[in-house]
């Protein structure tokens, strides 16, 4: 009779279980880098450029260090003397840290003051005297390489233009062939509005040089601990094993915590010539407009159609607009990131895309938001596309997409891009959506209301997504490859510590990292701390972005418990005075094949490695994995939408929400549908009003939470979650896929879609992002697109 | 996030402060709910070298109507006092919409009408209901008491006519002739965004006849804009399909607004008629029905 | 009564400085701060009381919320001398020695939390609601938080939390 324990019940795999980290977080008690004090501490403020591209003629400090309480002020000049005014970006480009020469855009760190507190540091900053000549401004791809365009990087030896990169892949001469087999051709442009992942707690760190220990210590908003050692070993040029990266709590990063900023830089400086801690916390204006912003890219597509609705080929080409430096974090290999997952959902032979990157004088960045490397481009494209080929062909948009599925047979999958996609049921969770909204009946609700004036509208939205990078082989960011890694150690009352070198920002690995432990080795989650975020103690890792944990980190846990059960076994074979092959294994438990109820407990092994163990096995129960996953692992999402649209403002509302998510072996299906949810409401903003524009001057719009928009509670509908389609991936230990972006992926073109479908009878193709009510309204009032992101300021 | 180095004074008494007001004159800024000043202070867009806290000067925190049906709104009452109004939601129609809709839940338990009328922010939606009520500001100073109509108080965006030395002490609303109607409508894209366009109707009706219109407009120009020749149009006559639309018409040509990143110029102007109509009709549901 | 000393800024330089009293959580303090030290600062770095978290610099997003007299407030657009005589609530005070306030517990219970920064905020204000209406409805709910930003959940747990909470008092109090 099996005396394995229940894996819900001790917190194992599919135990909804509560967080670990709320207990300190309901109380206030979370540790977040603002929250830190170091004796003697002192704080730094930023002083930010006003003007988008100019020239620096002088900077005077001098009123700065005569206010009392200022210690320190730092520009770029005496950057420069140490070889720190510039530094390395994470796409092999270069990035200022403090401006030299001149500003490239509007926000672009000037100098720094370090004081005894803000305040100070905050007058100070107000009496530096900065002299500017402007200089003709950049502000899209387009002008970027017009003639007579400025160069915006002059810095760079060898820069004639403000292009960055030309890119392409995909069969050129097959998709052309597929092009002319066509009985339809299917064309949209669209522009993807700039946005920020803008979570509510900014970027800051605390740099702590300690002299007699000639160690730096620094506590930072990183979602990659690791990285940063790397990078600051690089840029400082301090020996790496005497650095030491602490990422206490962070509150939310979505990407915005990857790159390394300038503020990081200058307060590690300024710790190493003072020799005392200094804080840099941002506030939420130098956020959004100097930080990784993401989006602001046009995309230019063309789909190759037979008429009876099969997909013969994709052509693309996208401007990616990356602002004044190229300091995107993501795989190397790819400049535009996985764009080219697109149409990865359907089985489309041909497909080729043609990409390039320019300079402007805007905040850098373009990869950085809750996106897996630019999949949000992706899948928006790809699923707008759908809905315009659908509508050009006359057909159903369910039926449209189910006809060109990747069948459940034909994983794993070649998609016309390269990718190699891994498992899915599609169709089925297209069923279970179409079926959850209703869409007979919805339908023909929506025909009804039609003839009242009323519109209603339904979007389908379907993607897949490739999560987890990645393989060492196509996979790495400046070189280093990105496997994860996970370091357990089980003591000798079966208690255990698991640390790993991802680094949760609100989803849930200190309880999520434990119930996999439980899964493999059956002692209880509660009784298995995790660890994550020093690089002193945590195993390396590449850090938690683009939704990898799981597949990567989490798989090394995986790996690190098997490793731990496999000698555990040696020692229950050993307790049981058995060979190991008549060792069998239940949840928790070691047993005798012949005699089951002859076992031994984990916690029993665990004693036995400290007290009592065979001859020639080294004692203790601790190991390390390292994982290099032998693919990306691709959740599966239907998202549908129906809203309602007012003809006469162009307010829409969201009617109901049904999302469907295929992410594989559920670790913890609360904590799952949290991080759906979360995604589905920054789609819903991205969708109806958050964006970044800027005037011809280069002067931001959105620079703050009064003109960058979040939705409240109020605003925000709710979701209904679907999770009865599991497909588990082939190749992860668990089969476990990652989910972190899934809805922020897939969501915006339903939102989109479903307002377009309202609008169906305008003829009305697209309109951009963010659906304001006044481009609505424009649309359906003039029966035209709206293209473009909004304007700021034109006097009619 | 940090305002400059200033001054403090904490008084008990009106007279007591607008003496701090009078020594210090230009350099003095009242802080009331503070909503709008501190965050203007926080990013060095404001730096007064002495600020005059008037939250600890009893009796400022009432709303109350007089026997006469004059409604006066204190100093010191918050716009939560208002939203949460039995008195409002009674009597006041066009008051009772805003109340709601004015910043968010938290500012709303600091925040003042007569400090947001003072502040003149063009994005102000106080200022377009009590100007489409009729109502004036009052204000004290060393020299004694004044009332300013509303029209008169604002003299551009955060321009007002009170002296250095004055204090604006209560909002006074007058009262109705006829029975009130109306409401306030606000496009804001999510709650605590600045309108897009807000307009105030305030109706007195007698009968079914209009005997008093008032409509005023937020957002659509470089302050509050009151509609006069539209609330003309209404009065004296009974709300018909027709004279909505006439009204909604002429409001919409007296905005002014500007193509920003909330809208175009046309669609402010369009919401504006929008607006106008649908409140004219709540108003008069036959009308509506008639439309 | 616990007297804060201000730290001494600077070289000598005198810088005028307001004594002011106070509760906070139900414990009367003593400070003397600058006129333009905002109540969130006072409270963070004064009190050393971190639950109160700062997000923006628009008085929009509401981590910051505490509660003034009972009513919520955004503690970065307060004055902290505007504290003298009054009483602060910080999340910090929703505890017991022994017991977690019902919302901590609903908030955990419905998983409203992932990163856990806007949630003090979060609950004060909720605390607010459920103190003056003990069995709201959703759209209630959603109404009274709509001055707090929230990044990761979407809301809908949150609302969730705050039910089970109003459940759990309206249960305790019959």
């Amino acid at each position: 009779m099996s005396q394995a324990l229940d894996e819900i019940k001790i917190g194992g795999l599919g135990a909804s279980r509560k967080r670990v980290e709320d207990n300190r977080f309901i109380r206030g008690k979370g540790n977040y880098t603002d929250d830190i004090t170091l004796p003697g501490m002192l704080h730094m403020e930023i002083l930010r450029s006003p003007l988008a591209h100019a020239r620096i003629k002088s900077i005077d400090a001098s009123r700065a260090w005569d206010i009392p309480g200022v210690h320190l002020v730092l520009t770029g000049e005496m950057m420069a003397t140490r070889n720190l005014a510039w530094m390395p970006t994470l796409s092999y480009d270069t990035q200022a840290v403090l401006a030299t020469d001149k500003v490239r855009f509007q926000g672009q760190e000037v100098a720094c003051v370090i004081a005894d507190d803000p305040y100070i540091a905050k007058d100070a900053c107000e009496a530096i005297e900065v002299e500017y000549e402007p200089l003709p401004v950049i502000v899209n791809p387009e002008q970027a390489v017009a003639d007579g365009a400025p160069v915006i990087r002059d810095d760079k030896a060898g820069q004639e233009s403000n292009v960055i990169f030309d890119w392409e892949v995909g069969d050129a001469a097959g998709t052309d062939r597929a092009f002319e087999q066509a009985d339809v051709i299917s064309r949209l442009k669209l522009h993807y509005p700039r946005s920020h992942p803008s979570p509510i707690e900014c970027c800051g760190s605390i740099a702590d040089f300690n002299r007699a220990t000639s160690k730096l210590t620094v506590y930072m908003t990183t979602q990659a601990p690791h990285i940063i050692r790397a990078a600051v070993a690089l840029v400082a040029e301090l020996p790496e094993h005497m650095i030491r990266i602490i990422s206490p709590d962070i509150g939310g990063g979505f990407g915005n915590k990857v790159p390394v900023y300038p503020g990081y830089v200058c307060s590690i400086l300024a710790s190493i010539l003072l020799e005392r801690p200094v804080k840099w916390i941002e506030d939420k204006s130098g956020n959004l407009i100097s930080t990784g912003f993401a989006r602001d890219i046009y995309l230019d597509g063309e789909m190759a159609l037979r008429k009876d609705g099969k997909i013969l080929g994709v052509r693309m080409h996208c401007d990616s607009d990356h602002g004044a430096f190229f300091s995107d974090a993501q795989p190397s290999k790819f400049k535009i990131g996985l764009l080219h997952s697109a149409f990865a959902t359907y089985d489309i032979p041909f497909a080729h895309l043609t990409a390039r990157g320019t300079y402007s004088n805007k905040a850098p960045g373009g990869v950085a938001y809750r996106c897996s490397f630019r999949v949000t481009e992706a899948m928006f494209f790809q699923e707008r596309m759908m809905q315009a080929a659908a509508d050009d062909l006359g057909m159903d948009q369910a039926d449209f997409r189910r006809m060109n599925f990747v069948r459940d047979d034909q994983f794993p999958h070649r998609t016309p891009f390269g990718f190699l996609t891994d498992s899915g049921q599609y169709a089925k969770c297209l069923d279970v959506g179409l079926k959850a909204v209703d869409y007979e009946g919805f339908r023909r609700e929506q025909a009804e209301a039609r003839k009242h004036g009323r519109l209603l509208g339904l979007g389908i939205s379907t993607m897949t997504e490739p999560l987890g990078a990645g393989n060492s082989r196509e996979y790495d960011i400046l070189g280093i490859k990105m496997f994860d890694s996970a370091e357990l150690k089980v003591h000798m009352t079966g208690k255990a510590i698991v640390r790993t070198g991802a680094r949760g920002q609100g989803q849930g690995h200190e309880t999520t990292w434990a119930q996999i432990v439980s899964h493999e080795l059956g002692i209880p989650a509660d009784d298995i701390v995790v660890e994550e975020g020093d690089t002193d103690t945590a195993p390396f890792g590449m850090g938690t972005y683009a939704s990898r944990s799981t597949p990567v980190a989490g798989a090394a846990v995986a790996m690190v418990s098997r490793k731990i059960r496999a000698k555990a076994r040696k020692l229950a074979a050993h307790l049981l005075e058995v060979s190991e092959e008549d060792v069998e294994w239940e949840l928790g438990r070691f047993y005798v094949r012949s005699a089951p109820a002859r076992g031994v407990t984990i916690q029993e092994c665990a004693m036995a490695a400290y007290s009592n163990m065979p001859d020639g096995m080294e004692p203790g129960l601790e190991n390390t994995a390292y994982y290099d996953p032998p693919n990306l692992t691709w959740p599966f999402a239907v998202y549908i939408v129906t809203v309602e649209v007012d003809p006469e403002t162009g307010v829409w509302d969201v009617l109901k929400l049904v999302a469907v998510d295929d992410c594989g072996v559920r670790i913890n299906p609360m904590i799952v549908e949290g991080q759906i949810m979360g995604g589905l409401t920054e789609a819903y903003a991205m969708a109806n009003m958050q964006f970044i524009t800027f005037d011809a001057d280069g002067n931001c719009v959105g620079s703050n939470y009064m003109d960058y928009l979040l939705p409240t509670a109020w605003e925000t509908p709710g979701f209904e979650l679907h999770s009865e389609v599991v497909t588990p991936c082939p190749h992860h230990p668990i089969g476990a896929k990652g989910i972190g972006e899934c809805a922020a992926v897939g969501g915006p073109a339903a939102y989109v879609n479903a307002v377009l479908d309202a609008l169906s009878e305008t003829g009305v193709r697209n309109i951009d992002m963010p659906l304001l009510p006044d481009r609505v309204w424009e649309a359906i009032t003039y029966r035209r697109d709206v293209s473009g992101a909004p304007p700021v300021r034109s006097d009619d | 996030m940090y305002p400059s180095r200033f001054r403090y004074e904490a008084p008990r008494s009106l007279a007591e402060a607008i003496g701090l007001l009078h020594d210090n004159g230009d350099d003095a800024k009242v802080l009331a709910g503070g909503q709008s000043l501190v965050p203007l202070m926080k990013l060095r867009f404001a730096s007064p070298g002495l600020i005059v806290d008037i939250n600890n000067i009893p009796g400022l925190d009432y709303h109350r109507t007089d026997p006469d049906g004059t409604l006066r709104i204190g100093a010191l009452c918050r716009h939560v006092h208002l939203e949460h109004s039995d008195l409002l939601k009674t009597s006041q129609p066009t008051m009772a919409a805003a109340a709601p809709l004015i910043a968010d839940p938290i500012v709303r338990n600091r925040g003042t009408l007569v400090g947001s009328l003072c502040h003149a922010d063009p994005q102000g939606d106080w200022a377009s209901v009590v100007l489409a009520l009729g109502g004036s500001v009052v204000a004290r100073g060393p020299n004694g008491m004044r009332s300013i109509p509303l029209g008169d108080f604002v003299t551009g965006p955060f321009q007002n006519v009170l002296a250095p030395d004055e204090i604006a002490v209560e909002a006074v609303i007058p009262a109705a002739q006829g029975t009130r109607a109306g409401g306030y409508l606000k496009l804001e894209r999510r709650v605590g965004d600045f309108a897009t366009v807000g307009v105030a109707v305030a109706l007195e009706m007698s009968g079914e006849t209009v005997t008093r219109a008032g409509i005023a407009l937020t957002g659509v120009g470089g302050s509050t804009i009151a509609a006069r020749a539209a609330g003309d149009a209404l009065t004296g006559r009974p709300l018909t399909a027709e004279s909505i639309g006439h009204a909604a018409d002429l409001a919409a040509e007296a905005a002014r607004p500007r193509t920003d990143h909330r809208g175009s110029a046309e669609y402010k102007r369009h919401m504006v008629r929008t607006f106008v109509t649908r409140l004219l009709r709540r108003a008069e549901p036959a009308a509506e029905r008639a439309a | 009564m616990i007297i804060i000393e201000e730290e001494p800024a600077g070289s000598g330089v005198e810088i005028p400085v307001r004594r002011i009293t106070f509760t906070v959580n139900g414990q009367k303090k003593t400070a003397e701060v600058e006129p333009r030290l905002l109540l969130a600062h006072l409270i963070r770095r004064g009190l050393g009381l971190t639950g109160t978290h700062m997000g923006c610099d628009t008085t929009n997003c509401g981590a910051c919320t505490v509660l003034v007299d009972g009513r919520p407030v955004k503690s970065c657009t307060m004055l902290a001398v505007q504290a003298d005589g009054h009483e602060i609530g910080t999340v910090e005070g929703l505890a017991t020695a022994s017991e977690l306030h019902p919302l901590q517990e609903g908030f955990k219970e419905e998983h409203g939390l992932q990163c856990g920064f806007c949630t003090p905020g979060m609950m004060l204000a909720a605390k607010a609601l459920l103190d003056a209406n003990p069995d709201p409805t959703e759209e209630e709910v959603r109404w009274a938080l709509s001055g707090n930003l929230c990044r990761c959940t979407g809301y809908q747990n949150i609302v969730k939390s705050v039910l089970w909470a109003a459940a759990k008092l309206r249960s305790e109090g019959a």
